[in-house]
């Protein structure tokens, strides 16, 4: 346990002694969803039907950019095979990993996302729906994006196939993710939204880890 | 199952297959065409182009049941690490994916005169269009690696990611287009089958299945030729003495 | 020829319907065409390096182990 939880630390010094990850996706958030209202027009009705979608799609986004890297630079000075070797499970250093990056890339989204959820004049019943559902669904698509990091991983064209890989697997989160935010608006409550939400945590935190793991494993053989 | 590990086994087995599912799939094309083009009846509703049913169902179905084989190959391979099911599974995917497009590009041609748009973003069409790209991401993993073993297990566990993923899919967008559709919208979906429509139904749907069963073991067959490819070259390039040394019958 | 004509018009769909048909044709043709081309190719490969290996292991080349866990094979 303690090994994972070092793994925890070094993944979150790495990520803050290096900085532009980190800022990157966020930065891609907040600007891609500035981007929106002036291509698309300012009327607030329309912002505001198409806001949460919008935040969802950009929140999506922004972390598959980042979960490309959560193997990459282990794998290229050898750390990756050192922690396959090192006899600690490895759907374990698969989720301290995980859980390093959202952290670091998808907790300041959600935590952003009020803020830009006003700007693009979203209802206030929807907002705290949506926040909520970011900070269900972000950690999902963390999970997910880690099995298609760990397929890729020392990949042709990586980047490209892990997207062709993972944004299949989005789909659900996103559908249940954004409806949460329109069924609050709705005055239908998110809370079946929610659940979904969360079932689907559930579901991955076993089970994305242990994907991973098998694919990292055949990775360094 | 084992009894096939040895390649040249299943090398006999697919030479003796495959002129006769060759000749079905020749046989069935020619009967069902005809049924499907002359034989049968222009529908009610639909007149002509309820012709294109014919093409397009039995694609569908071809698509959904290749993917189905090539996870099932992928988890012999994974699981009892069967030599030649990882190639049976790259050797699926194609075929799969050209089911899948005529299934796509002939729903949007069926749909446009039928009921006027020629994509429609329900559950069906979404999940055919994602599986696409699941039979395109499998391909590209397996050629994404200089290692082929490596390209190999990856595929294997994307492939069965994928078949856990597919009805999960299915289900979000079946229930965002209740979220998002009113019941005013008509329900686009295969229309009641007259029995005179059954007919080349099933028998296009028989030409499909022999045609795939003959590509699938041509496509095996000529991977096995390439893994023999790869050795051999591996064996040429460190000379005679050590070419003799990385046959399995050297001890 | 009446027949032939109002064949070919499928009732005014003829674009829909016949191009439904075309496509499902070039694509099952492409497929077969694509999959003998590789096969010749690859055997034919496989027949000229096996031809030129140390004569007495001709025929043990399949490349193909009983499964080695590896899969280095």
């Amino acid at each position: 346990m303690s090994g994972l939880v070092t793994i925890l630390r070094r993944d979150l010094a790495l990520a803050s002694r290096r900085g532009s990850e980190a800022s990157l996706a966020l930065m891609f958030f907040v600007l891609g969803t500035v981007l929106f209202p002036l291509g698309i027009g300012p009327d607030p009705n329309m912002l505001a039907r198409a806001g949460a979608g919008l935040l969802w799609v950009m929140a999506l986004l922004a972390s598959l950019l980042s979960i490309e890297k959560l193997f990459q630079a282990d794998w290229e000075d050898g750390s990756l095979d050192l922690l396959v070797l090192s006899g600690l499970p490895l759907a374990g250093i698969v989720l301290a990993k995980t859980a390093a990056h959202w952290l670091v890339t998808s907790l300041p989204m959600a935590v952003a996302s009020p803020l830009l959820a006003l700007l693009l004049n979203v209802d206030a019943k929807g907002v705290a729906a949506l926040s909520l559902a970011l900070l269900l669904g972000t950690p999902t698509l963390s999970l997910i994006g880690a099995v298609g990091a760990a397929l890729t991983v020392g990949a042709r064209r990586g980047g490209v196939l892990l997207t062709l890989l993972v944004l299949p697997l989005y789909i659900p989160v996103l559908i249940f993710g954004a409806g949460a935010a329109e069924s609050a608006v709705a005055a239908q409550g998110a809370r079946a939204h929610l659940l979904v939400l969360a079932a689907f945590l559930l579901a991955a935190l076993p089970l994305c880890p242990w994907a991973a793991g098998a694919a990292l494993r055949q990775s360094v053989e | 199952m084992h009894r096939f590990a040895n390649p040249n086994r299943f090398l006999r087995l697919a030479a003796a297959i495959v002129p006769w599912s060759a000749a079905a799939a020749v046989l069935l094309f020619g009967v069902g065409l005809t049924y499907a083009l002359v034989l049968s009846p222009p529908d009610y509703q639909q007149s002509e182009t309820v012709r294109i049913m014919y093409v397009h169902v039995p694609a569908a179905w071809m698509a959904m049941g290749a993917y189905a084989f090539l996870a099932l190959a992928s988890a012999v391979a994974i699981v009892w690490r069967h030599p030649l099911a990882d190639l049976a599974a790259k050797a699926c995917a194609p075929i799969g994916a050209g089911f899948t497009a005529i299934a796509l590009v002939t729903g949007a041609l069926w749909g446009q005169p039928t009921w006027g748009t020629w994509w429609v973003w329900d559950a069906r069409l979404t999940s055919v269009l994602i599986l696409l790209f699941l039979y395109l991401g499998y391909m590209a993993l397996w050629n994404a690696f200089d290692d082929q073993s490596r390209g190999a297990r990856a595929a294997g566990i994307l492939a069965l990611v994928g078949v856990v993923n597919l009805p999960i899919i299915k289900f979000s967008v079946d229930w965002w287009n209740t979220l998002h559709q009113p019941a005013s919208i008509t329900r686009i979906g295969t229309p009641a089958i007259h029995p005179a429509m059954l007919t080349p139904l099933l028998l296009m749907a028989a030409a499909y299945v022999a045609f795939f069963v003959t590509l699938l073991l041509l496509r095996t067959r000529a991977e096995i030729a390439a893994r023999r490819v790869r050795t051999l070259q591996i064996a040429h390039s460190r000379g005679p003495a050590a070419a003799a040394m990385h046959e399995p019958g050297y001890s | 020829m009446d027949s032939l004509a109002s064949f070919l018009q499928m009732g005014g769909y003829a674009f829909y319907v016949w191009t439904s048909y075309a496509v499902t044709a070039a694509v099952l043709a492409g497929l077969l065409v694509a999959t003998l081309r590789t096969l010749r190719a690859a055997e034919r490969t496989a027949a000229i390096l096996e031809r030129d290996l140390p004569r007495r292991r001709r025929g043990r080349a399949d490349g193909i182990g009983t499964g080695t866990p590896t899969g280095r094979d």
